[in-house]
């Protein structure tokens, strides 16, 4: 998979899913709507800075705590194509896959990135270039590449109960 | 080759011949549990998915506990949706009244067994492990999954064994057990691994205690934490449960990612002080702190165990004029005999308010959210900014004496000062 786009940064380490969507806003369902509440405990003006191209790029630990998926859905929904990172809790991890968003880490490329930087990820070659720069990441286990290149566990599940 | 119990675990509910730490397996579901919130989000999934019925009804058991009662017409019209979803569905329904905290019901009803698997919609499923089980959090999207095909995707986790040694000091209580852990590994050591916890302090520990020592595993970043079934266990679930189950531990020489030792005698009462759980110190430091609410309930700690800690030092005291306590029994069974064994009254002459079980606060839902300024000691498992409320206050964790005796004080002090210190 290969993405491309233009870095907002949270230059944070252990960033919990609280702050990012308050407990409080859980009872929204609809995506587009979540989006009016992603960021609220960390910095709101962050919303503004999203678009159809955003790669954003966070520290160790990110998205710890709740399993939330109001997260991810409102990451998607805003327009972040990626999530770039040094480290990244468990159940954030999948959820994002989940929802067919691509999770990178990879530490030395978080440190090279600056707002507004341009980021090309290529999961399969396993690099990532910040600003001409190359940096190596880990190769994403088939099964994860699969299923985020489905369009995450919906398309996979479909094609599963299509029996392909 | 010897194994770690979670590893047994996982092999038996896959069609893996052979696993290891970092394989994506697909692991069959024993029970899906799903709540208010992350159920209505699953439901809207499975059916993009195009899955009109779950995998099998009598594995699937839902709980309104989270906005409840509702906060408002939007979280009523989620529990108005999971009611109906459930009946429709056929599957166990737990609804406002009959249940309580998702987790507190799955363990007493005996939903879960020693070596089961247990996927459930939010992240303190992990407290099911004190029985023993490999019982993870998961999303919404996941779960959906789960209902539709009675499986997850996994991958096998390592296992960091923590042996406790050492009796438990006086006023400490599983609570400071896992603390302890949390200071020694922090918020993210646990990642990619279960917590499995041994030895003699393990052994020691009643299941409440253990309720409240896995509760917290996933603070540490794990997908679970494990005590091994033993005679507790089995005491335990006699009468609650026909589910079969054999006891099972790690192999003698199975592969640790981590080994850790914690002498229990050496552990005070302690406290995470604002904003993580992992910013752990002994209670000795945060003593003096001013507290304007004390929270005593949630998945962690609203056990009979906490409740009965908490009312040993409010019997015959009063919540300090300038705090408020809020007392929420984590199930309606724990509820009933709370008010069978006197407690309640304790509580309601103490002048603290008496909630029926809910998530509520706990994670700003409602029902006691704090203020901007306002300083909280709770005996939930999370202390995030603006979880409890205004991103401006500040909530310290501790076990159910310490947060009594900081609602007594109006600031934290150490239990048995307010115990010597003001004749009941």
């Amino acid at each position: 998979m290969q993405l491309e786009g233009k870095a907002v940064v949270i230059d944070q380490d252990n960033v919990d899913t609280d702050v990012l969507f308050p407990g409080q806003f859980l009872n929204v369902l609809d995506p587009e709507r979540m989006k009016d509440h992603l960021f609220e405990g960390l910095d709101p003006s962050l919303r503004d800075q999203l678009g159809g191209d955003t790669i954003l790029v966070v520290g160790e630990n990110f998205g710890m705590g709740s399993s939330r998926e109001h997260v991810p859905q409102a990451m998607k929904a805003s327009g972040i194509r990626c999530v770039l990172g040094k480290g990244f809790a468990r159940i954030f991890q999948r959820n994002c896959f989940n929802l067919g968003l691509m999770v990178v880490a990879a530490p030395d490329a978080v440190l090279a990135a600056r707002p507004g930087s341009s980021i090309r990820i290529d999961t399969g070659a396993g690099t990532v270039e910040v600003d001409g720069a190359t940096f190596t990441a880990p190769a994403v286990p088939p099964f994860v590449a699969d299923m985020v290149g489905s369009g995450g566990l919906v398309g996979y599940a479909q094609r599963r109960l299509a029996g392909a | 080759m010897p194994r770690t119990l979670a590893e047994k675990i996982l092999l038996a509910h896959t069609d893996a011949d052979d696993i290891a730490p970092g394989d994506i397996v697909m692991t069959r579901c024993d029970i899906v549990m799903a709540n208010d919130i992350s159920g209505t989000l699953a439901f809207h999934e499975m059916a993009k998915m195009g899955a009109a019925r779950v995998w099998d009804p009598a594995k699937v058991v839902m709980v309104a506990d989270h906005f409840m009662p509702a906060k408002d017409v939007r979280s009523a019209e989620m529990q108005k949706e999971l009611k109906e979803w459930a009946i429709d569905q056929g599957v166990a329904f737990y609804d406002q009244g009959r249940g309580g905290i998702e987790h507190a019901v799955l363990v007493e009803d005996g939903w879960v067994v020693p070596g089961s698997v247990v996927a459930g919609g939010d992240s303190h499923t992990c407290t099911h492990g004190a029985l023993g089980a490999f019982s993870t959090g998961l999303g919404s999207t996941d779960i959906a999954f789960a209902l539709a095909f009675g499986e997850f995707w996994q991958s096998v986790p390592g296992t960091i064994e923590v042996t406790l040694e050492g009796e438990k000091r006086a006023f400490c209580s599983g609570k400071d057990v896992i603390l302890a852990v949390l200071a020694e590994i922090g918020c993210d050591g646990g990642t990619n691994n279960v917590l499995e916890f041994v030895g003699p302090g393990a052994a020691a520990l009643s299941i409440d205690e253990r309720l409240a020592v896995s509760n917290l595993a996933v603070e540490a970043g794990s997908e679970t934490g494990i005590f091994p079934a033993d005679d507790v266990t089995a005491a335990y679930l006699e009468g609650r449960t026909d589910r079969p189950w054999t006891a099972e531990r790690s192999d003698p020489g199975a592969e640790m990612a981590r080994r850790l030792r914690i002498d229990l005698s050496s552990v005070d009462p302690l406290v995470a002080l604002p904003h993580s759980p992992g910013n752990v110190v002994p209670l000795a430091e945060a003593k003096g702190q001013r507290i304007d609410q004390v929270y005593i309930g949630n998945c962690a700690n609203g056990t009979m165990t906490d409740l009965r800690q908490a009312a040993e030092i409010l019997r015959g005291r009063r919540v300090h004029d300038r705090c408020r306590a809020i007392i929420v029994p984590a199930s309606q069974r724990i509820y009933r005999q709370a008010l069978a064994e006197g407690l309640l009254d304790v509580f309601v002459e103490a002048g603290a308010v008496v909630s029926t079980p809910t998530c509520g606060a706990c994670f700003g839902g409602g029902n006691g959210v704090l203020a901007a300024g306002e300083n909280a000691l709770a005996t939930t498992n999370r202390n995030f900014k603006g979880r409890m409320g205004s991103p401006e206050a500040g909530v310290h964790l501790g076990n159910a004496w310490v947060a009594a005796a900081a609602a007594v004080a109006g600031e934290i002090v150490h239990p048995a000062d307010v115990l010597e210190g003001v004749p009941a």
